[in-house]
């Protein structure tokens, strides 16, 4: 931190552009560095792709609500549940995550921002690149198709043969290959912006942290960001080269999942989930991380089995590569790779478990607060246990072959990605609202919103596990009439207007509070991470001087003090004899030694001595070249070459003028 | 590319040690980056082992590769990694004209083993041996494109150090960059030596070995 703060500019150095020194403004916003500000992008992005992909949702169920539905051809409901699923996935439970992540790591380590402020930033314009990538199939002849795991050798064929094979139709390209392109390309782009993320992450969170807080001190949203990350470092490598063979077979003639040149399909399948299981731990362990600061907070007691928390993320994260082929009991592996995978699964259940009784732990015997953050915290615990053990029965092979595919899966995966992700993204919403804007979200509207969000979500979705287990097939368009599956379908999609009017409460609340919410002071729950003993919304420098972390929840052992014997005291700020005693850490912990204190560090010297890395133009710019050179994949012909120098240029022009550029331009 | 970032502690100052962990900042995000190269270059070297055999009645790999030539195309690359060393060590001495010297000779190590590849290809698709002849075939020109985009990109990586060293914009205190940059070179030269005898050499072996039983 101090070395974001101190660095001295080496040379005065020239550089295309001046370094930009707007701070408030549109520029201000394409050129800042500041993590807070980046998290705030990532949220209100990431937020809006979330009411996108609702609607998409939407539309479906109106399209299923009757037998017989008119609403979306065939083919438009290809392409929406399609992007329904990429859209929440990879642009709306991301990068949510990762806006907590960018505002919060940095605050929660005592840091003044992350490892590489600029590589962020990056991080950041690459995503929205990916997402605007593509959506631009709107304008370019239709959006993906396959489902988000696109299934060889449907991505080859498409799911109409005779669409778009007519090459004299306008483009040189099929339709069909311009959707797989806009797939292939859309989720590589968004790959790099999580790769980049990952590495900054893991830097920061191994580099960056105040003296004292040893890893075993850290918040436990920390970790999760710190697991979560490595998850990503390793996944995306392998989703991204299953892209480029994707893209080769497609757009260059190769046969890597093409059965009739000796391609094997499967391997696609392998590939895919290889990545795709790690990445439902990258989409759900977020979540676990921010109740697990929630619900301390709300029961007024520490984290229940922080440890056995912390241990519990590692096996996840590490048996998650263990079970993917549990998403291929159909494929036709075979018993022994079948009953090995099934097993894998049940094994993965026993560290989730942990992690639900620690919760209960937590929460048992604590004079609890029945806030809306505890709410949607709690309203994890529970829905995302529903869904959990839906999971475990999915370990069951001839379990499995019976639900394949069918809406009980879609029920099953709802419960763990809506039921806990946005549910956690929710509780985090409403706990970190004070500490970003300085206002209260309102706790009326706050429950009223849970309400809601918890009948219709589960009006929506529980009824899927009937239809399932009734046989009604997932991605049909239509359904016919006297199937027995009229009534629930009709429910659901009632279901999910009652979740869509939940969403609208919450857009009302933030709306009404951002003007006249409760001001928040520094520290609104009471809580115990060292995030709260800042401003609300802190200093661009985080913190005037480095907190010195002595404990876990650091913040807590600040306010009160407690001999054990009779409740906890609180104390006037400061005057807490356990504040600089490691006594309530473990041994192991003890025996660490706190990070020398920077001998030259901000302290003292008030905010004007503290230096933050100068804005800068370069990493948008960077981002830009991305989906420009991936247009020319879509276009072909000539016009691919122009647009591949063309954005090849714009990003090792970019790269060179970020290499280059000086860290502050002289005032 | 980030390697330059200004949350990089300067080395020779006292911010080299005000990293928690007293690594700097910038290594520790090239050998995380390292990492999840690895996963990459795995999944291409699997999916190259997959479809090994599946070669469509094309040319099988005894038929195709020329283990001599690709054996001295494989040593001039494994000497450029020497070059990175002694660049290296000529920087941390501050003795910046042999640091041009050996970040010249590295790049155009690589540059060469570029042009050996670039031969090799054009050999292979005048014997009917392009990317959409067999799985193998794919596999074969992705894995090691992709590998040669990487050696490309670290020869553009060594020749703009030299270009700003020529220039005086890289200060002798940079020299953690170079070494940044020298762990990739590395890296991939690793992969190198995996994907050639992979590749290269262990199919020619069991072609050549006596058919057993």
């Amino acid at each position: 931190m101090t070395a974001i703060a101190e660095r001295p500019t080496t040379t005065p150095r020239r550089s295309v552009f001046r370094r930009p020194t707007a701070e408030t403004g549109p520029w201000s916003w394409i050129t800042t560095v500041d993590h807070k500000k980046i998290g705030i992008l990532y949220f209100v992005t990431a937020f809006f792709f979330f009411l996108v992909g609702g609607v998409e949702a939407l539309l479906i169920r109106l399209q299923l609500a009757q037998p017989g539905g008119t609403l979306l051809t065939a083919d438009q409901y290809n392409q929406i549940f399609t992007m329904h699923g990429l859209t929440m996935i990879f642009f709306a439970v991301m990068p949510l995550g990762a806006a907590f992540f960018n505002y919060l790591l940095p605050l929660m380590i005592g840091a003044r921002d992350v490892a590489f402020p600029r590589l962020n930033a990056f991080s950041y314009w690459v995503f929205l690149a990916a997402g605007i990538f593509l959506y631009s199939g709107i304008l370019l002849g239709g959006l993906p198709d396959g489902g988000w795991f696109n299934y060889a050798p449907l991505n080859l064929i498409g799911p109409n043969p005779t669409l778009g094979v007519d090459p004299s139709a306008g483009s040189p390209i099929p339709e069909h290959v311009q959707r797989m392109v806009l797939y292939s390309i859309g989720l590589q782009i968004a790959g790099i912006a999580s790769l980049a993320s990952s590495v900054n992450f893991i830097v920061t969170v191994f580099n960056m942290r105040a003296p004292g807080m040893t890893l075993m001190r850290m918040p436990i949203f920390v970790w999760s960001i710190f697991v979560t990350s490595f998850l990503m470092l390793f996944a995306m490598p392998v989703i991204g080269v299953a892209l480029w063979q994707l893209l080769f077979d497609v757009r260059y003639g190769t046969s890597f999942f093409n059965p009739a040149s000796g391609g094997d399909p499967v391997l696609w399948q392998h590939m895919f989930w290889l990545f795709g299981h790690p990445e439902v731990y990258i989409l759900i362990l977020p979540a676990f991380g921010m109740v697990s600061e929630v619900l301390p907070v709300f029961s007024r007691k520490p984290l229940f089995g922080y440890s056995a928390m912390v241990f519990s993320m590692i096996a996840i994260a590490f048996l998650g590569w263990g079970v993917w082929a549990h998403h291929m009991f159909a494929a036709g592996l075979g018993p022994v790779a079948n009953s090995a995978f099934g097993l894998s699964t049940m094994f993965i259940a026993v560290p989730t478990g942990v992690k639900i009784f620690n919760w209960l732990g937590t929460m048992w015997g604590g004079r609890i607060r029945i806030t809306t953050p505890l709410l949607f915290a709690a309203g994890l615990v529970g829905m995302f246990t529903i869904g959990g053990l839906s999971g475990v029965t999915h370990s069951i092979v001839p379990h499995d072959w019976q639900q394949t595919d069918t809406y009980y899966v879609v029920a099953h995966f709802h419960y763990v990605l809506f039921g806990g992700s946005i549910f956690g993204i929710f509780s985090a919403t409403y706990f970190y609202f004070p500490k970003v804007t300085g206002r209260m979200l309102d706790e009326k509207l706050g429950k009223l919103h849970f309400a809601l969000m918890i009948i219709g979500f589960n009006v929506t979705f529980f009824p899927m596990h009937i239809l399932g287990l009734w046989g009604m097939p997932r991605r049909i368009y239509t359904y016919a009439d006297g199937m027995g599956w009229n009534f629930w379908n009709l429910v659901e999609t009632i279901g999910a207007f009652i979740i869509a009017a939940a969403i609208l409460v919450f857009m009302v609340n933030v709306t009404r509070s951002l003007r006249h919410g409760a001001v928040a002071g520094n520290d609104p729950w009471d809580a115990r991470t060292v995030e709260w003993l800042t401003t609300s919304p802190p200093p661009p420098y985080n913190f005037e001087e480095v907190p010195h972390v002595s404990a876990r929840d650091e913040a807590w052992h600040r306010k009160y003090v407690s001999d054990g014997s009779q409740a906890p005291r609180r104390v006037p700020a400061g005057a807490s004899p356990d504040h600089g005693t490691p006594d309530d850490a473990s041994p192991g912990e003890a025996a660490v030694p706190a990070a020398e204190a920077p001998a030259h560090g901000p302290a003292h010297d008030g905010a004007s001595a503290i230096h933050m890395p100068s804005p800068s133009y370069y990493p948008a710019i960077a981002a830009l070249g991305l989906p420009i050179a991936g247009w020319g994949v879509v276009a072909g012909g000539a016009v691919q070459v122009a647009l591949l120098v063309l954005g090849g240029t714009i990003i090792i022009s970019g790269l060179f003028g970020w290499v280059l550029e000086p860290s502050a331009e002289d005032h | 590319m980030a390697t330059t970032d200004m949350s990089a502690p300067l080395p020779g100052t006292d911010d080299a040690h005000a990293t928690t962990l007293g690594l700097a900042n910038d290594k520790m995000a090239m050998w995380t980056f390292i990492g999840s190269e690895c996963l990459f270059f795995g999944a291409l070297i699997s999916t190259y082992l997959i479809y090994f055999g599946r070669t469509n009645e094309g040319p099988a790999p005894a038929g195709i590769f020329d283990i001599p030539f690709t054996s001295a195309s494989t040593f001039i690359l494994l000497m450029s990694s020497l070059g990175m060393v002694l660049a290296l060590a000529a920087i941390q001495a501050g003795d910046m004209r042999r640091f041009r010297t050996w970040t010249m000779a590295t790049a155009l190590m690589g540059a060469t083993f570029l042009a050996g590849q670039f031969y090799e290809f054009s050999v292979f698709a005048a014997e009917g041996f392009n990317l959409t002849t067999s799985p193998f075939s794919s596999s074969f020109f992705v894995l090691t494109g992709f590998h040669g985009l990487h050696v490309a990109l670290g020869i553009l990586m060594l020749l703009s150090m030299w270009a700003a060293s020529m220039m005086g914009r890289l200060p002798q205190q940079l020299h953690t960059t170079v070494e940044n940059i020298g762990l990739y070179w590395h890296f991939v030269d690793i992969v190198w030596i995996i994907i050639f005898t992979v590749v290269y050499l262990i199919p020619a072996a069991i072609t050549i070995a006596p058919p057993t039983g």
